[in-house]
Order: C-alpha cells, then structure tokens, then sequence
C-alpha cells in the first residue's frame, strides 16, 4: 500500500451522475490512489437527474433522489466545493480556479460538465417565466410558477417536454405542448406509436399542438404568450422550453482541448491532453454524445478502470432504449425503425387496449423495436437484438412476446426465468440477469434495496423494478417478502407514505376515488385504511373533500368517547385548563339532570363525565352549549387540550403568560385533525409545572422568550422531548407552533404520533424547515390556517341543531311493554 | 313462531352505517352496505359485548368498536383468527321497506 503523501490529487469538474459514479468504481477498484477534490456549480450533493419528473409531478421528494449524501463526501475524504463554478484551466501549471477564487492543484483531471439546455434563438426568450428543464433549480421555478394555477407552455414534444408537461398538469397548470414535428418523440418513435402517445398525453388533458414552429415569445416585462410561425398567439404564463441539449465544453475548449461537438476523447475517455479525462454529456466519444444515463454509466466504469492504472478499458456504443417516465404512460423503444426495401415489419394494434407493436427486421434479425402500453417484452426484444438472434424459426408469434415461444406458461415469472444469464434487465446501469442472481446467491441479499445498493440494478430510473423483484422471488422462493414497505392494510399493497403522495399526486379527492385509482383490493377497504384515508382527504383538500362520516371511528362520529359498556363519556373544553363558578355550576346541573353516574377531572385539565347512555347525548350537549362549552374532542385523532401553568398571572416563578399563551394556541387550533392525538402544554419557567416536556408539542417559557419542544411522549412510550429552538415573541411561538402541527399533519401516517413521524424524518429535517426556513413555515402556517377555515365548527351544537339526528334514536322499537329501554 | 315484522325504510340507514331496533329479544343492529345490501345481527359482540351497531361497515362486515373484532353480516361469525359468533336475523326488503323476521309470540303479547 501506498503512504498517503504520495497520493495522486484528482480534481473533478461537475457533480453529476457520472463522475459521481466513476468514482463508486474508483473506490473499489484502487481506494488509495487519489486524493479527490470537486467542484460543483450546483450548490448540492449527487442526486439522480433522470428522477427529477417524479419530483416535479409529487411523486418523490427531492430527499428521496439523492444518490450521495453528504455523509459519502466525509466518507471518502473527498473536498466538496458546493456552488463553485470553475472558470479557467490552466493545464501548464496544472491547477484549476474557481469563480470564488479558489485554487486547486491536480494530478489528474476529469471533466464532466454535462449539458446546456438548448434555448431557441427566437425573440423574448430571455424573458422572466421562460424556463428550461436541467436541474433542481428549474424544477423548483416550476413548482413555484405552478401555484398560480394558471397556462403553462412546453416547447418541445420529446421525452423532456412531455415528463415536464405532465409534471405541470399535474400541479394543476393549463398545459400545451408545442412540437415542431408532425407527431411526438419522432426520434424515438415511428408515427403510429406517437400518434397514440399523444391520445394519451390529451387525455391527461394536456394539449398538444405538433407542426408548431415557435416565432417569438412576447410579453413586455414577462412571458405573455408565444406566437406561432402560422400568426398564432397562444397565451402564457410560463414557458418551458425543453427543445434538447448541447454538451457544455466551453471551459475545454478555452483550456485549448479538441472539441467538436463534445469534447473529444478517446475510448479511454481521454482528451488531447493526456491528464485530462472527461465523462457525461459534455464527452464525445467514437463521434458521438450522449444524453441517456446508460452510456454515460459506461464512461463512469472506463475512466475509473483508466484512471486506476488499467489503460486497455475501452468504451463501446450501444444502443439504449428509451422508457418515459410518465406514470401511467408504457412505451418502449430502442434501435432503427425506419423504413427499407430491406426491411421487413411485424405490428401488433389492439385499440380497444390501447397497445401498439411493432418490430423492424433486417435479414431474420429485429433491429428495432417500439412497444406501446404493453412493454414487459421490451427487455427480451432488446436482447435478441443485442445477440442477433435469428427469429424466423418463431416469426409467426415473435410479436405476442417471449411467453408464447416454445409452449411455455403465460406466466411473466417463467418469462423472467427463461432469460439468458446476459440478458439485460436495468438498461441504465447495464446490469444483465446473472450478475444480480449472483449477487443475490452470492452476498445474501434479501431485499430490492439490498439488490439497488450491491449490484445498481434498478436504482435509477426505476422502471426495471417489477423485472428485479420477480428475480428475487425467483431466487429467494418463498422467503422473499418483495414489500419493503408495510402496506397500510390487507386493501393494498401501497404503504401510508405512497399513499399520501399519491394522493396529492393524481389529485384524488375522495375515498372511491382513492380506491379505484390506487387499484384497492376490496370494494370498500377496511376498519384500518378507511379512517386513514379519509383523514389524508380532510388533510390534503380541506376545502374541497367532504368528510366521509362512515369512515370514522364512532368516538369521532358521536363526539364522545365509547366505553367499556357501550356508554360515552363527555368532555367540554376548557381553554387552557381555565375555568369558572358559572361553567362548574353549568356541569354540576347537567351531571344531576342526565344521572351522570361518574365525574373525573383528566389529566388534561378537563372535567370529564362517564356512563352517558347515547341517546342521551344530543340533550346533554344542548345544555352544555348553553352554558358557552364546546367539545374539547377528547375523542380525535386532533387537537386536545393544551394544559397551563399559571404563569406570570400568579406565579413568582413566572417568566412568561404561559395561561394566556396556552389559550391563545387552544384556540387557534381546536377543531384541527392531525395524523394522532395531538396534546400540548405551556409552561411558565423551566420548573416545567405544565410538563410540557413529554407532550407532543411543549413551549417552556424562559426571561428571553419561548423555548419550542416537541416529539416528546408519556404514554406505551416514555421519552423527553426534543428542542425545536428558542423564539423571541408569542406571535413567533404561535407561529413555529402551528407550522410544526401542519408539517405534521402533511407528513404524518394516520395514528402515528409526532415522536415517531419526528424519527422517522429526521429533528435536523424538521429544525432546518421549521426553524431555518421562513418561507417554508410561512406556507405551513398559511396551509394551516386555511384548513382551520372548514375545521372550526363545533360538532356538539351541529348535532344539537340535528346533523345525523339518526345516530342517536333506534330506528324502530317494536313495541311490546319488556322491550322497553 | 316468527313472522315478518316491518322495521323501517332503506333510507333511514346510512350506507355504510347502521341503525338500531329494539325487539323484545334485544337490541338487534341493522346494516346497510355500500351495495345496499340490509343485514341483521345482535348488536352485542361475542367478545366483550361491545355494541357492533356503533363500528365501522367493510363489505358484508363490521369491526366492533371496543377491539376491533370483525364479524361477518352473512354468518354472524368473528372473521379471521378471533372465534366467536352473534345471532343473524332474517331480512326481507320490499322496495324500500325493511322486514325483520322476529318471533311472533312477542308481538302478539302487545
């Protein structure tokens, strides 16, 4: 082993997916060569770029493409310049600076800049509201321009523009997609099979219009509008043009390398300069750039091996198929699919199923492919074209897909298990069908993730995973379990937190709707998932979804909370734990009237009557509401109570109106549901009267403010709770406070109290969104008080006024003098 | 002796809810399925006799309130690992109108 002074220094240029990925290899293969130092213009770590569509539409959070954390950085010692653009190589002194001016010496360089998006040179298309779809920063402008719901142009109908376009719609923008082609993709798709792509895209209800040549984008300050090259003038609010990309060599070329379109290197992936190395879509490699990940992986896996003392690695073209990842579009397509005398085809069309097949063929051998709406046979079409594989023998049924050949089963799993060993199953990462049987034999893998984090298969794009997971099962037998995620119940196979996005995703705003579209397995769920969805429903659309009754649990129906025998027990809110001689007087009266057999004062600072029969219930709300209470919802997955010291009113000890405080926050939030039961408590001094210190949310009062805790527990779980941070005002704690409970309340999974959701995201997560980021909690709090808009009616008097009257008389009674009751 | 005995209409049930009849042999639950499918059972689970009128109504079933047994409308039997059973009572429908099939010998002692 080499001493650590004599490592070599590398310098990387870029912190994409590749040179994020050369290095994974560099580690392995030689772990001790190089000191890595890197320079990213983009201010983050290494996150997978294909899944930003996933991102734009709500489908992922930006937590969840992330390849490298910042823990890999310190890992490997690597020095990470976040936001460093490098503005000049200087290859005789062999350093490169930075825009911050920042110098660093190399060894080695590697050069992966990536790409420029390609922006038409039409008039306006500098104006604010044009953007191109990249990086993370575009798809946060997007998001952002998406909130005022208003039209959206796409330029360009390739795979870009039509994930950006669906990622809009989804957001709720009036989309049109403008392509200058006749029909979508043309590049990757013959016209049928774009024709059908655009049904699709239309019946998503985003317009299309192909031979639309864009003139000018017009508008005085911002976009208005795009006008056509036929005189059209459609109106705009945001223009996103994703017409292609350029590989970006403008620093190569200033530092006096041989570019052409790319960069130019060799099969090595060197340049002319013979310390330099570049990867990505800034290379051009045998005449050619790339934009696909798969080759870009290959470039990762040569220059590492090179760059590790191996100088026969070599890079060799292939071709990759094309997959959109739009959810509920299926289309592949891969190779030549143009039209020959030499050439001879084989289509498939069931329109009733919306599928279109078809194969090129050149002497007995496919050399194309285009599946539409069925694409589970993409992988092994792909692979006879890969190996040339002479068809004629099985030609009559080539079409219908690999589980007709040879008489075996309809069955995808037999499908999977008669693949060849080299047949390839993740297209991005190269990974062919031994290596991942191998690695699932070999090191034990038991999981998808294990597969993801061993062998890469399926860690990308994703669209492979249903091909991995039938190949752990084919591996595994009957021990592999392919949920990774608990399903919220026996209905589905979907988890809580793939529900809620889903939700929010495709816009899905009632429990049928929820169950048609996420593929439920009963026709009306179960005593677990019902309640859950109907409280993600009341959650995500406040103003527009009608609380499923039926779908509550009978404490929240009746407002009361059931008892061992069948009777309810009340409890009236008192705010903040304060009451009066009138109030006590008003339950003394109640309790005498209606024989309330039990009165208890709760741990909550509440009075709480038992063995209340329900018929009786509606009576004795009535009288309750004259005397000012309303239900304290001692009952609800919301908010119950917030208890109080007596604060600087009474107490010597006092620092702040902690009484007030905690009234001020009852009253702000009653009526809110939350994942679980929320409870809270202020307490005026750190001698902590209130015990706000094993609440779900807690403020302790000290002489320089409010100190915010929360994610604390004293019930099957005892724990202390965790500091939010200090604020200075009550305006402030209220504020933090109620930002907490909606981060909560969109995050949380039902009957998941906020000590576990605040585990299971991370306190520096919620810190740095709470605490650091102002307009984050701004928009929580706005959310929150929007939904307070429809949560704040007090249930006892709607049921007084005779709401669901029903509940509480017997339909019938037959009459008979011992039926009585 | 039994007879038909007419409890109500379709529409004083909510879907995926119930309604309670008093008879002389008990409280009896009455359930009304999202298909609108009307079943009777006794309104006291073979548990802990929580009142199963009061739980939330999944398919021909129902989960008691206090613990979440689940008992099915057709058989009155507790479903999956729980063993137990209620009483089912007969229901005929015409059109709207609901009939019980209750033991005669208590109406006649009106």
């Amino acid at each position: 082993m080499e001493a650590p002074e004599k490592k070599q220094k590398l310098v990387i240029i870029g912190n994409g997916m590749a040179p994020g990925r050369a290095l994974e290899h560099l580690f392995e293969l030689a772990p001790d060569a190089y000191d890595v130092t890197i320079f990213n213009a983009e201010p983050r770590v290494n996150y997978d770029r294909i899944m930003l569509s996933p991102v734009l539409s709500g489908e992922k959070a930006f937590e969840e493409i992330i390849i490298h954390g910042d823990g890999w950085y310190i890992k490997h010692g690597i020095m990470l310049y976040k936001g460093h653009k490098v503005v000049n190589i200087d290859r005789v002194a062999k350093t490169v600076t930075s825009d911050a001016g920042t110098t660093e010496p190399y060894d080695k360089l590697l050069i992966a800049t990536g790409s420029l998006p390609f922006i038409l040179p039409v008039p306006g298309n500098n104006l604010p509201g044009v953007l191109t779809y990249r990086d993370l920063d575009d798809v946060r402008a997007m998001l952002l321009a998406a909130q005022s719901r208003a039209k959206a142009i796409v330029i360009g109908g390739g795979l870009l523009g039509l994930e950006a376009a669906a990622g809009l719609k989804s957001r709720d923008m009036d989309v049109t997609v403008l392509h200058v082609m006749p029909t979508l993709m043309e590049r990757q798709l013959d016209p049928a099979a774009g024709y059908l792509l655009e049904k699709a895209v239309e019946a998503r209800g985003i317009k299309v219009l192909t031979k639309a040549s864009t003139k000018e984008i017009i508008g005085e300050k911002k976009v208005e509008g795009v006008l056509l090259a036929d005189g059209t003038v459609l109106p705009a609010d945001l223009v996103v043009m994703a017409v292609g990309i350029r590989p970006s060599g403008s620093l190569a070329k200033e530092a006096g390398l041989e570019c052409n379109r790319g960069i130019v290197t060799d099969a090595g992936m060197r340049t002319s300069d013979p310390d330099i190395f570049a990867i990505g879509e800034c290379a051009e490699v045998g005449g050619q750039c790339y934009g696909l990940v798969a080759p870009l992986y290959e470039m990762a896996r040569v220059v590492a091996a090179q760059l590790a003392g191996n100088s026969e690695a070599a890079f060799v073209h292939s071709e990759t198929p094309t997959k959109l990842k739009v959810t509920g579009i299926n289309l592949f397509s891969v190779g030549d699919l143009g039209e020959g005398d030499d050439r001879q085809e084989i289509v498939l069309r069931d329109a009733s199923a919306g599928v279109y097949k078809r194969l090129v063929l050149k002497d007995d051998r496919i050399i194309g492919t285009v599946l539409y709406g069925e694409t589970s046979d993409g992988a092994w079409f792909h692979d006879l074209t890969k190996k040339r594989t002479d068809i004629s023998e099985m030609r009559e049924t080539l079409i219908f897909g690999q589980s007709y050949q040879g008489g075996s089963p309809l069955d995808p799993m037999a499908a999977v298990a008669a693949l060849p060993d080299d047949a390839e199953i993740c297209g991005c990462n190269g990974i062919c069908k031994g290596k991942i049987t191998g690695a699932i034999t070999g090191k034990g893998l038991t999981s998808l993730d294990d597969v993801r984090a061993h062998t890469k298969a399926s860690a990308s794009c994703g669209s492979c995973t249903g091909l991995v997971e039938q190949l752990l099962s084919l591996t595994l037998g009957d021990s592999y379990n392919p949920s990774a995620v608990t399903p919220m119940c026996s209905c589905t196979d979907l988890g809580h937190d793939d529900v809620r996005r889903l939700i929010k995703a495709k816009s899905l705003k009632s429990i049928p709707a929820v169950m048609q579209e996420l593929e439920w397995k009963t026709s009306c769920g179960c005593a677990k998932c019902r309640p859950a969805l109907n409280y993600y429903l009341v959650s995500d659309w406040p103003d527009e979804y009608a609380d499923d009754y039926q779908s509550r649990f009978i404490n929240e129906r009746v407002h009361a909370n059931i008892q061992k025998d069948g009777t309810y027990s009340v409890v009236p809110r008192m705010w903040g734990g304060m009451t009066s001689s009138k109030e006590l007087r008003a339950i003394a009266d109640v309790v005498d009237k209606f024989e309330i057999p039990a009165v208890k004062v709760t741990g909550g600072q509440r009075i709480d009557m038992l063995g209340i029969k329900k018929e009786d219930l509606p009576a004795v709300w009535a009288d309750l509401g004259k005397a000012g209470f309303v239900s304290g919802q001692a009952y609800a997955k919301g908010l119950r109570t917030v208890k109080t010291c007596v604060g600087t009113d009474w107490c010597r000890f006092g620092t702040q109106d902690s009484t007030g405080l905690g009234i001020r926050i009852e009253k702000f939030m009653w009526g809110s549901w939350t994942p679980a039961k929320l409870k809270m408590a202020v307490s005026g001094c750190p001698r902590n009267c209130a015990e706000a210190t094993c609440k779900d949310i807690g403020i302790i009062c000290v002489d320089s403010g409010f100190e915010i805790h929360f994610a604390g527990a004293a019930g099957l779980d005892i724990k202390g709770t965790e500091v939010l941070g200090l604020v200075h005002t009550e305006d402030e704690a209220l504020e933090h406070v109620v930002a907490l409970a909606q981060m909560y309340r969109e995050q949380g999974r039902y009957l998941e109290r906020i000590y576990k959701w605040a585990k299971r995201v991370g306190l520096d997560e919620i810190r740095r969104q709470i605490m650091g980021d102002a307009d984050k909690r701004k928009g929580y709090f706005d959310r929150f008080v929007f939904s307070q808009k429809f949560a704040q009616v007090d249930p006892w008097s709607e049921r007084v006024s005779g709401v669901d009257k029903h509940e509480f008389q017997p339909m019938a009674t037959i009459a008979y003098q011992q039926a009585a009751e | 002796m039994n007879d038909w005995i007419e409890i109500g209409a379709l529409n004083d049930i909510p879907r995926r809810g119930a309604r309670c009849v008093m008879t002389p042999q008990g409280k009896i639950a009455v359930f009304r399925t999202m298909e609108d499918q009307v079943f009777a059972i006794d309104d006291h689970c073979p548990h802990k006799g929580g009142p199963l009128s009061q739980g939330i109504v999944h398919g021909a079933s129902v989960t008691c309130p206090l613990h979440n047994w689940v008992i099915s409308f057709e058989t009155g039997k507790a479903l999956g690992a729980d063993e137990g059973s209620v009483k089912t009572i007969a229901i005929k429908r015409d059109g709207e109108r609901i009939f019980a099939l209750l033991e005669r010998t208590a109406v006649a002692a009106e």
